[in-house]
């Protein structure tokens, strides 16, 4: 039913209480009026009833403080929309099967984890043979020909190495951001693979905890993928991707 | 093999101590009965409801005795003689009785009732349920994969019976393995069971029977999802304990909080009432196969748990003999400690590890419960958290049987759904991280650990000695438990007392210990 509200708030003992819990720091020293300065804070954030539960101090100059209060907010989760990859997810098996039946060479796949992102533990636990939590990676595919660049990768060295290796699909991975750094790093790899005409010739998808794929679509990139994703998701969306793309294709006869 | 090194005849002399002190408890217990021990027969024969004014009838028949009558001869005459001259069933005498029909004063008079049989089919009906309830839970239990790591223990406390069912079932299915729903600020002090099913309550929900059904019910549905008997915890103290057992045995709870010293001590409840209450409580327990926690780790929310420890033991030993004197087996003891040092003090990990390790091995066969700190958490929930952790280290380490998990924002409110989520996901890693820690670990003769228990074990002897000395009555006026004094005829409830007469007859009770005895025996 597209017409009716589904009107929820924050659940902390009974429904429709509101109950929330924050906690942040203030360049104040921790005394009375740093407290009071806390529990404005929330009350600005729209936060009823703030009770500063903990304060203590973090330097002569900071203070941290943990608050508990309610809001009264309520979100229309039937007026929400989430974007999310809507190709099948398929087993490692399944997926060397479909190359096996639909393409007629091995797919090349080439990952990084680019800008001054040195951490790989993304990259790796897609890519490499041992892949993560139980889910090999691509290195273990049969069909799939995997390059894993590692850390610290800038957008042109990327670009280079996949027309070097004539990479069907190119993945990114921004593991730890501060500042929202991985936004724009992502933004201009795209605008540098517009500038040398070359958008169209790669599946480029990208992962990390605070990506998603609504994020990726918006900035221009065929796929994103968070938290609790494997190898077998992004080869899954890759795979299908490039069969509906025609690269590689195998011709039945 | 004992890992601290304890003197056994040390410990066989602090339960010859105990011995002593609950068998002169127990002289003064025999000679009495309360009302609330005459309203909880009323229950097993089957009287349940409410008169217009939401008075139970238990109360409304029990007090008719009282007040017109002899109630020291027992309810069993009265009602004994009223089923055989009115060919009238338990509950119908009741409600004749509450509408001003019926009145049972004229058997005060009556020689010691021939009848008691007449009372039998209508003991029996309860009695299949209670046993039907017996062995369905050991058929759970059975079926429930057997572990060695303590089982995971949560409090719901929303004050309403549907809210808490949500919150259980959340917490039931991220692991825990046992459910209390707490009571109402203040229920212990009622002298009546609330009826029904209840949505407003302090601090807790109302314990009622109605409730028990709803929150059994709802854990029997994820048992059968996750195929693991969810335990279900209420709590059978205050006033109307033995009633309260009653109802849990025939709703199916599991275990019972029945200790009368924390009644005493907690919530000024008359000593003599709650001894003689908390023995037919946990006879009833014993044969229901319900398993009881006693409030020692309290002591400790009041005194300072280093210096007190000794209280704690001591406290664990009477309640061990005042369980034994209501044919209990061991099995069912769930004898309460805590983890409440100030961590602010060196070496706190090893001083608690210290009084786990000796609770765990004096009492090896008690299922013994672990009470995570209160006093000192704070408003820093990430601090509670870790403070928990090491709780958690400490109960999986020492094998505690029943863990009841600490909430990072114990301090703050009563738990949030989130707040056990993330108590649940912290034992439930430190379970398996150490779960054979225990048995890989031995401790220095000369250690800190060693030196404490033998310590805390020494004072303990030396305080039951005294009491045995002093008897129970003066030792709790002295106010040596929790630095709260009680005096004997002080409290609430007194009134409910009473002088049993010689012809008084109880054979629902005389039921219950006999068959306790074949079981013993067999």
């Amino acid at each position: 039913m597209p017409n009716k509200k589904h009107l929820i708030r924050p659940y902390g003992d009974t429904l429709n209480d509101g109950k929330v819990q924050i906690s942040f720091s203030l360049p104040v020293p921790c005394d009375a009026l740093g407290e009071e300065a806390a529990k404005q804070t929330a009350l600005k954030m729209g936060i009823h009833n703030p009770a500063v539960v903990h304060s203590s101090p973090l330097s002569d100059s900071f203070s941290f403080y943990i608050v508990y209060g309610t809001v009264e907010h309520q979100i229309d989760t039937n007026a929400l929309h989430v974007v999310e990859v809507d190709s099948e997810s398929m087993s490692k098996e399944e997926v060397e099967q479909y190359i096996e039946e639909n393409f007629n060479a091995p797919l090349v796949f080439i990952g990084a984890s680019t800008g001054t992102d040195a951490h790989t533990v993304g990259i790796d636990a897609i890519m490499n043979m041992k892949g993560y939590n139980g889910n090999y990676g691509l290195e273990r595919y049969k069909g799939i020909e995997a390059f894993n660049l590692g850390g610290q990768v800038d957008n042109e060295t990327l670009l280079e190495k996949a027309i070097e290796y004539q990479a069907d699909v190119i993945l990114i991975s921004q593991t730890v951001t501060q500042k929202d750094i991985h936004v724009q790093n992502l933004t201009s790899f795209i605008e540098l693979l517009e500038a040398e005409n070359k958008r169209d010739q790669f599946i480029v998808i990208i992962g990390g905890a605070r990506i998603n794929h609504g994020l990726a679509k918006e900035l221009g990139y065929d796929a994103g993928f968070g938290s609790k994703k494997y190898a077998f998701d992004v080869a899954s969306f890759a795979v299908q991707a490039l069969k509906k793309k025609q690269v590689k294709i195998k011709l039945h006869k | 093999m004992s890992k601290l090194h304890l003197n056994q005849l040390q410990i066989k002399a602090c339960r010859d101590s105990a011995e002593e002190i609950a068998s002169q408890v127990q002289s003064f217990i025999d000679e009495h009965t309360t009302v609330s021990v005459e309203r909880s027969i009323l229950r097993l024969l089957g009287v349940d409801g409410i008169n217009d004014f939401g008075v139970p009838l238990v109360n409304v028949v029990v007090d008719h005795i009282k007040n017109n009558a002899d109630l020291s001869l027992g309810i069993c005459h009265y009602m004994s003689y009223a089923i055989h001259d009115l060919k009238s069933s338990p509950q119908e005498i009741s409600n004749s009785i509450s509408e001003s029909k019926l009145s049972l004063s004229n058997y005060k008079n009556s020689a010691e009732s021939p009848y008691l049989s007449d009372l039998t089919p209508y003991f029996e009906e309860t009695l299949i349920t209670i046993d039907k309830m017996r062995a369905l839970r050991k058929e759970w239990i059975e079926r429930t994969p057997f572990k060695t790591t303590p089982n995971k223990y949560v409090i719901v406390a929303t004050g309403n019976i549907y809210e808490d069912i949500k919150q259980a079932v959340s917490a039931a299915k991220r692991g825990a393995e046992i459910i209390a729903v707490i009571r109402s600020t203040g229920q212990s002090l009622l002298d009546y069971v609330p009826f029904g099913a209840t949505t407003e309550g302090f601090g807790g929900t109302y314990a009622t029977q109605e409730n028990f059904r709803l929150m059994r019910k709802a854990l029997d549905e994820v048992s059968l999802g996750e195929d693991r008997y969810i335990k279900l915890v209420n709590y059978a103290s205050g006033l109307c304990m033995p009633e309260i057992v009653a109802m849990g045995a025939i709703e199916r709870l599991d275990m019972m909080l029945n200790d009368s010293l924390y009644g005493i001590i907690f919530r000024d409840i008359n000593m003599k009432r709650t001894f003689i209450d908390q023995y037919f409580s946990r006879v009833l327990s014993a044969y229901s196969n319900i398993m009881i926690n006693t409030g020692e780790d309290n002591y400790l929310t009041t005194s300072d748990a280093i210096e007190h420890a000794h209280t704690v033991l001591a406290s664990q030993f009477i309640n061990e003999q005042f369980a034994k004197k209501a044919f209990m087996d061991e099995s069912l003891m769930g004898l309460g400690h805590a983890f409440e040092i100030n961590p602010e003090i060196e070496n706190s990990f090893l001083y608690e590890l210290a009084q786990a390790e000796m609770s765990r091995e004096i009492f090896p066969n008690a299922p013994l419960k672990y009470m995570p700190p209160t006093k000192h958490m704070t408003g820093d929930i990430f601090k509670g958290n870790i403070q928990n952790t090491l709780f958690n280290i400490a109960a999986v380490t020492s094998s505690q049987s029943i863990h009841l998990l600490g909430m990072m924002t114990e301090a703050i409110h009563t738990p949030f759904m989130s707040d056990r989520a993330i108590a649940l996901d912290n034992a439930t890693y430190i379970e398996k991280a150490f779960k054979d820690f225990g048995n890989e670990i031995s401790y220095r003769p000369d250690g800190i650990i060693v030196s404490r228990a033998y310590e805390v074990l020494k004072n303990a002897q030396e305080l039951l000695l005294e009491i045995s000395k002093e008897g129970l009555f003066k030792t709790l006026e002295k106010g040596t438990f929790a630095g709260i004094s009680r005096h004997e005829n002080g409290g609430k409830g007194l009134e409910g007392v009473i002088k049993k007469h010689k012809h008084y007859q109880n054979p629902v009770i005389d039921y219950f210990i006999k068959s306790l005895k074949e079981e013993n025996h067999a």
